[in-house]
Order: C-alpha cells, then structure tokens, then sequence
C-alpha cells in the first residue's frame, strides 16, 4: 500500500473525489446506451441511433426528459422515508468507489505532484465496499416499504432478501482471493497479481462463484426478480417517478459498474496491462493502466447485457435454491481446498505435478459420480387424463399425451350434460 | 482534548440518544430505523478506535444484515406499525430491569478488567485482520467457541419453533 494514502494535499483529494464522480455519471450514461444498442443488436433491431453520433447521446436526452416529469408523492406514501430512500440508495454506489484502483502513481499534468489513480486504500478496502453497498440495501427496502403500495414492498422485500442472500457468496468468494494475496487492499491485490499470476486462473471456482454472485447481487437478468413485470409491476420503485426513480436508475447501474470493477480488481488483474500488451516497455505506467482497467471492466458489463439478452428469467424459489444450497456450500468447500493448498504451497511440500494428479482424480472421480445411476423409486403409474374433468374441457398436463385426437369426447355426452 | 476526542465525545452522544429513541419510539418501524443509526454510531466509535476490521464489519452484519431482516419481519407479518405499535407488549418493566442488570454487570466486567488502564495515543495499533485473528483463535479461543455454541443453539432453536406447527 503506497505511503501516499490519507496524506495527500486536500486539492489533490478534491480532485480525484470528483473525477471519480464524474467517471461514475459519464460511465452510467454510456452504459444506458450501450446495452441498448448491444441488445438491439442481439434483437435484429437497430436501437437508438439518432442523437449524437451512434446514438451517444439518447440516455442524455432521456436523462433530461425524466427530470421534467411530475413529482408524485402517493397518498399512503411515508414522505419523509420515501423522499430519503432512493438517497440513501444512491450515495453508498458512489462511496464504494473510493477505493477503487484505477491505476498506478501518476504525476497530475502541469504540476510536480505525485499521486496514486485511486481516491484511498485501506487495509480492509474489499471488506469496506462489502459494507457499504449493504448499506444500499436500505434504499430498496425502506423505498418500497414507504411506497405504500403492495406491489412496491413485495418488490422491495424480494430485492432486498436476494442481494442479502447473494452478498453471502459475493463474501465468500473472495476469500479465497485475501487467503491468496494476504491482504484485503485493493491496490495490494492488484500487486500480487502483478507477481503471481491473475487470480481467474488458480482461483477459477471462486471467479465463477463470483460472477454468478454479482449478476444476483445487482438484480439483474436473469436474476431480475424484484422488477418481474408480469408480476410486480416494476418493483420497489413502482410509485416513484421524476429524478427519485433516475436516483434509483443510476443506483443500479453504477452497482453494476461497482461489481465488475471489483471483479476486475480481484480476479482480472486490476489495471495492470493484459498478458502480451504487458511485456511493452510503459504500458503499465503512467496513465494507459486506465484504459486496461476500462477495457476489461467493461468487458463485465458487456457479460451483463449478453446475458439479459440470451437468458429468460428464473423463478423465485429456483433462485433462492441456488443461492443457498448450491452457490454457499460450493464456496464454502472450496475455501476449504484453498486453505489447505495455500499452506502447502508456502511450506513448499506441494509440486505442480501431485496437484495436477490430485485434480486429474477429483475430476475423473465427479464423472465416474455422474454416471453412476440413481435409485428410481418406482414410477407411479399416473391415471389417464381426463380430457373432460368436472364437465369443462381442459388441456392435458405437460407430459401427458391429449385424449381423443378425434375430438369426441370420451364420455357419453348424455352423462356429463345430464 | 484533540479533535478525536470530541468526534469521539459527539459519536457517543449520537449512539446515547439514538438507543433512548429506540425504546421510546411511538411506532416499531422508527424504532428499527433509529437502531440502524444507533449501530451506525457505534461503528464509527471502532473506526475512531483505530478498529478498521470491526468497525466494517459491524456496518456489514448489523446494519447491512440484522436490521434488515428486523424490517422485513416488521413488515411482512401482520405487525401493527402505526402509532402506538412499539408500546403494545406489558413488558416494559421487566424488561428495564433485565437492561439495567446487563448495564451494570457489563459494567463492572469492564471496570474490574480495564479500570485505570491508561491508553497511549501516540502509539495506535491498527486493528488489522491479522490481529484480530490472532486475538480471537489464540488468545481468546474457549470464549470464542462458547459463544459459536451459543449461537447454534439459538439457530436449531428457531427451527424447532417455525416447524412447531407441523407436528
């Protein structure tokens, strides 16, 4: 962690505080953008092309025209809770940012000053953005509790309990990373990345664990529960409007953004160039590292849209299910293997060649698993369908073959109209 | 007095009026919401203690998890929460008394462990991970793994009483 952090001249501070806001803003409104077009693309259509060149434009345009919409307080709202929650939603996006390492020291233009490209470190940074975008949470809750609709508090309460339940695998999945770097620093966990090897590889459970983690923990297609439309309407912010439903927009969007940064930070390498690029003389140092950091980052946003435009939606319960009784034990086991990994490794009485053995056996062993047949319990011969059930004609169940293609029907008529 | 100090002076104030709030509060939910700030507060008494590591996970557990799910009880069952919903139970009284002997017990626990323990303040040691670590699996290891049984017990208790009504 460079000695620079917490003694910085306040300008400097200043400086990088609103760079990092202006970055977030710029960031949120090219992503509205983006995924439009990218989805448009996956769709046949062609997506917002009039403003600006390629459309860059539009999230402005429409930025603007949200701002112009009537404020509407709902009749049974709690004003004061539903005027704070979608700022309290917004400010803990922002904050997770401060510690976000979007490069090396660099030296400001026009001036001799010295400074890291990240606002400030600490020894528990990881654990920090943990809490902070917890506190968000609150946002969601308290902004569908205070709308006073039913549809908004079961949004809310459904959105909440997803990101509490997939910040749980978020967590666990990066221990791995601290038990591998021996720091919870962002900038030292892009240090030791620089000297071992990215983390995506030795640690690939972990990353994919990860990446499922943080499409939950952001709701996002096909975790998009809380905004089902068929079934709540538009979620917590059904009875917001105006510039507190563009806070709750930006929130989610800049969330999205934070998750795939810190993948980036903890699994990708952070800024460091990638490999081939990295071996050019200045391509990790001075301000290029921005451009690799913005590059993969993006790459991240770029999985999101893919995957809102190629996914359909999952069920709740099925959702739940994964969460805690695949996502949560998985990670769990793993630490398990990492711990034990990381100890031989440093007391050097592990080779390359025993793990990739040990590996060789697991994997044959999990296939010799798969083919192993289960148990059936007896079949249960299911009575024929009844085409006919209570004298309505009724499709048959999924599985079953349709009665009478004739379309008779099988009973005399004579007993069912009576 | 440094500026420590007084931040210091002003969290513990925060903490102080925010927990009277949470049991003097007219309606459940504010009193939830006030105990979101009491907690808050005391988190930043940590960070001020130079307790980096417990005062971001008491952010994370308590205010990101606890609370959260205590709302979301409030405001799934069937719970009164208007006016008049944080005063419906008849155990105030007993439940003063309980507080008042936790305050003192926990009280003089610390009085007779750090009573007159002067504290350098040139010299912070950070409450890093591995100091923690350190503290709680070498040092402080039995108590640590009486309160983890603690803790089951009140997890398979909470089972037993939600499948009460399948039996």
């Amino acid at each position: 962690m460079s000695e620079l952090f917490g003694n910085e001249a306040w300008w400097v501070i200043i400086l990088k505080a609103l760079l990092v806001f202006v970055v977030l803003v710029v960031f949120t409104l090219f992503n509205i953008w983006f995924e439009r077009r990218v989805v448009a693309r996956m769709q046949h259509r062609v997506g917002p092309n009039v403003w600006g060149p390629f459309g860059l434009l539009q999230s402005l345009a429409d930025g603007v025209k949200l701002a112009l919409k009537e404020e509407i307080f709902p009749k049974h709202a709690h004003k004061v809770v539903y005027f704070i929650a979608p700022v309290i939603a917004t400010i803990p996006a922002f904050l997770a940012w401060a510690v976000i390492p979007f490069g090396p020291e660099v030296t400001i233009p026009f001036t001799d000053t010295v400074t890291p490209l990240q606002l400030t470190d600490m020894p528990v940074a990881v654990l920090y953005i943990l809490a902070v975008t917890s506190i968000g949470v609150y946002g969601i809750v308290l902004g569908g509790w205070a709308s006073g609709s039913t549809y908004s508090l079961l949004g809310g309460v459904r959105s909440s309990a997803q990101m509490i339940s997939y910040e749980v695998a978020m967590g666990l999945s990066l221990v791995a990373v601290f038990i591998y770097a021996g720091s919870m620093s962002t900038s030292e966990i892009v240090a030791a990345q620089a000297e071992d090897t990215w983390f995506a590889l030795p640690l690939l459970p972990s990353f994919i664990i990860y990446m499922i983690a943080m499409v939950g923990e952001t709701n996002r297609a096909p975790f998009d529960l809380p905004e089902a439309e068929g079934e709540l309407v538009g979620g917590f912010h059904t009875e917001y409007s105006s510039l507190k439903f563009a806070l709750f927009f930006l929130a989610e969007y800049i969330n999205m953004v934070t998750v795939s940064a810190l993948a980036t930070t903890m699994f990708l390498g952070g800024w460091r160039a990638p490999w081939g690029i990295s071996q050019i003389d200045g391509a990790n140092e001075g301000y290029w590292p921005v451009l690799w950091f913005l590059g993969k980052t993006l790459l991240f946003v770029f999985l999101f849209i893919w995957l809102r435009g190629s996914l359909p939606r999952l069920r709740y319960d099925q959702f739940m299910k994964f969460g805690w009784k695949v996502l949560i034990p998985a990670s769990l086991a793993w630490i398990v293997v990492v711990c034990v990994m990381r100890r031989l490794i440093i007391d050097d009485d592990l080779d390359p060649t025993k793990i990739l053995v040990v590996a060789g056996v697991l994997v044959v062993a999990l296939l010799v698993v798969q083919f192993i047949p289960e148990r059936r319990t007896p079949a249960v011969e299911a009575p024929e369908p009844d085409a006919f059930a209570g004298g309505f004609p009724v499709p048959p169940m999924p599985g079953k073959q349709p009665v009478a293609p004739s379309g008779a029907p099988v009973a005399p008529s004579g007993e069912k109209e009576a | 007095m440094t500026a420590v100090t007084v931040v210091f002076a002003a969290m513990g104030l925060v903490a102080l009026v925010s927990a009277f709030l949470v049991v003097t509060s007219d309606q459940i939910i504010h009193a939830a919401l006030w105990l979101v700030v009491t907690l808050g507060a005391v988190a930043g008494l940590y960070v001020l203690l130079a307790a980096e590591l417990v005062a971001w996970v008491q952010v994370l557990i308590y205010m990101g998890s606890v609370v959260v799910l205590l709302l979301f009880a409030l405001m799934l069952t069937r719970t009164p929460t208007g006016p008049g919903s944080a005063t419906v139970t008849r155990n105030q009284p007993l439940a003063t008394v309980v507080a008042g002997a936790t305050t003192v017990a926990l009280g003089a626990v610390m009085w007779a462990g750090f009573g007159g323990e002067v504290i350098d303040e040139d010299e912070v040691r950070v409450g890093t991970a591995a100091r923690l670590g350190d503290a709680i699996f070498r040092t402080w290891v039995l108590p640590f793994e009486v309160l983890s049984v603690v803790l089951l017990a009140a997890l398979v208790g909470a089972i037993v009483l939600t499948r009460r009504g399948e039996r």
